[in-house]
C-alpha cells in the first residue's frame, strides 16, 4: 500500500509526489518592486497599509462583477445598447469601481465570435475582472491566438463553424476588452441575477461559451 | 478609411506589435486622445495622440499561413504609427 511507504520512489507518505517548493530566487524585477515599496514606505511616500488595501482591493474584483454586467445587458436592450457604446461608462454607472480603465465591450453574434489577447504583454480588464489566469500570460496563448485563433479555441473546447467570422482583439494600448457572449438558447424568462451564473470568466474572454441553463 | 501601418523598428518602448507593421488595415473605431505609453514609459513630456482601432484581415497579416482568410485582427494604434499621421513626439 502506498500508504505504508516513506520516501520511496521519490513519493510522500500520501503516495502522491512531492512538490518542488515555489522558492525561487527573486527575480530583478521582483528585487526591484520590493527595492521601490520599500524605499517609498521609508520616505513616508505610502504606507504598508495602503499597499495592503490596494492588493485587498484587486482580490475582491472577480469573473462575477463582469457576469452582472453581461446578465444586464441580455435582459435590459437600452443598458445592452449602452455597454456597446462606451462600455467604460455603462459599467460605472452600474456601479463598479474600475478606476481610471478604458473598457470596449465586443458583442458575440451568431455570426461573429470575438476573442481577447494582448500580445505585448497581459492587459486584462483587472479592474472589473480581477487578475487574469496564468495561461492568459503565457506567451504560448499571446503568440498563437493572433496567428490560430480557431486552433486556440478548439484546444478551450469552442469550435467554431465556417460560417463565423472569428474577430481577435490585440490589447496593444489603453483600452481593456470584454466580451459580451450570445445569450444561451433556452433562457427566456430568467432573471439577470440567474443568467450572471451562467456567465464564466473564459465566456467574457471568448475562450469560452456560457453554460447552458441547469436543466 | 484604409491605413498603412508604418514599417519602423526604433528602440525602447512601443506599442505597436512587430506583426503588424508594414500591414494594410481599416479603423474600426476612432479612440480618442490618450497620452502615449511610448513617452510615458520613460517619464517624458507625452502630449496626447490619437488612437484608433485598426481592423486587419487575417489573410493581409499571415498571407497564405493565414488559418482563415476573412477572420479579422483589431489593434490599437496611435496616430504615429499611421503612415501620413502625425509623427511628432
Amino acid at each position: 500500500m502506498p500508504h505504508d511507504h516513506h520516501d520511496h520512489d521519490g513519493l510522500s507518505p500520501s503516495g502522491h509526489p512531492y512538490r518542488v517548493d515555489n522558492d525561487a530566487p527573486l527575480s530583478y524585477w521582483q528585487t526591484m518592486e520590493i527595492a521601490i515599496r520599500e524605499l517609498m514606505i521609508e520616505k513616508g511616500e505610502i504606507t504598508a497599509a495602503q499597499v495592503a488595501s490596494q492588493i485587498d482591493a484587486m482580490d475582491a474584483r472577480s469573473p462575477a462583477n463582469g457576469a452582472q454586467v453581461v446578465a444586464r445587458a441580455w435582459t435590459d436592450p437600452d443598458f445592452k445598447a449602452a455597454l456597446l457604446k462606451d462600455a467604460t461608462k455603462a459599467t460605472r454607472e452600474m456601479g463598479f469601481d474600475i478606476g481610471p480603465m478604458n473598457l470596449v465591450a465586443v458583442e458575440n453574434t451568431k455570426d461573429v465570435h470575438n476573442v481577447i489577447v494582448c500580445t505585448l504583454c497581459s492587459c486584462y480588464p483587472r479592474n472589473l475582472l480581477g487578475l487574469p489566469p496564468d495561461w492568459y500570460k503565457t506567451r504560448e496563448y499571446r503568440s498563437r491566438t493572433v496567428k490560430e485563433p480557431r486552433k486556440v479555441l478548439a484546444e478551450f473546447g469552442v469550435v467554431l463553424p465556417d460560417s463565423v467570422t472569428c474577430r481577435v482583439h490585440d490589447s496593444t494600448a489603453d483600452m481593456r476588452y470584454i466580451v459580451l457572449p450570445a445569450r444561451p438558447d433556452g433562457t427566456d424568462g430568467m432573471s439577470a441575477e440567474a443568467l450572471a451564473k451562467l456567465v464564466t470568466r473564459d465566456a467574457m474572454i471568448g475562450t469560452g461559451l456560457p453554460k447552458s441553463r441547469e436543466p | 478609411m484604409q491605413v498603412r501601418i508604418c514599417d519602423l523598428s526604433p528602440p525602447g518602448h512601443i506599442r505597436t506589435p512587430k506583426y503588424l507593421r508594414g500591414k494594410t488595415g481599416v479603423i474600426e473605431r476612432v479612440l480618442g486622445r490618450f497620452q502615449s505609453p511610448e513617452q510615458r514609459a520613460y517619464a517624458l513630456p507625452a502630449p496626447e495622440k490619437q488612437l484608433y482601432r485598426v481592423r486587419f484581415s487575417m489573410a493581409e497579416l499571415w498571407g497564405d499561413g493565414a488559418e482563415a482568410p476573412e477572420d479579422t485582427l483589431d489593434a490599437e494604434i496611435y496616430e504615429h504609427w499611421i503612415e501620413g499621421g502625425d509623427h511628432a513626439a
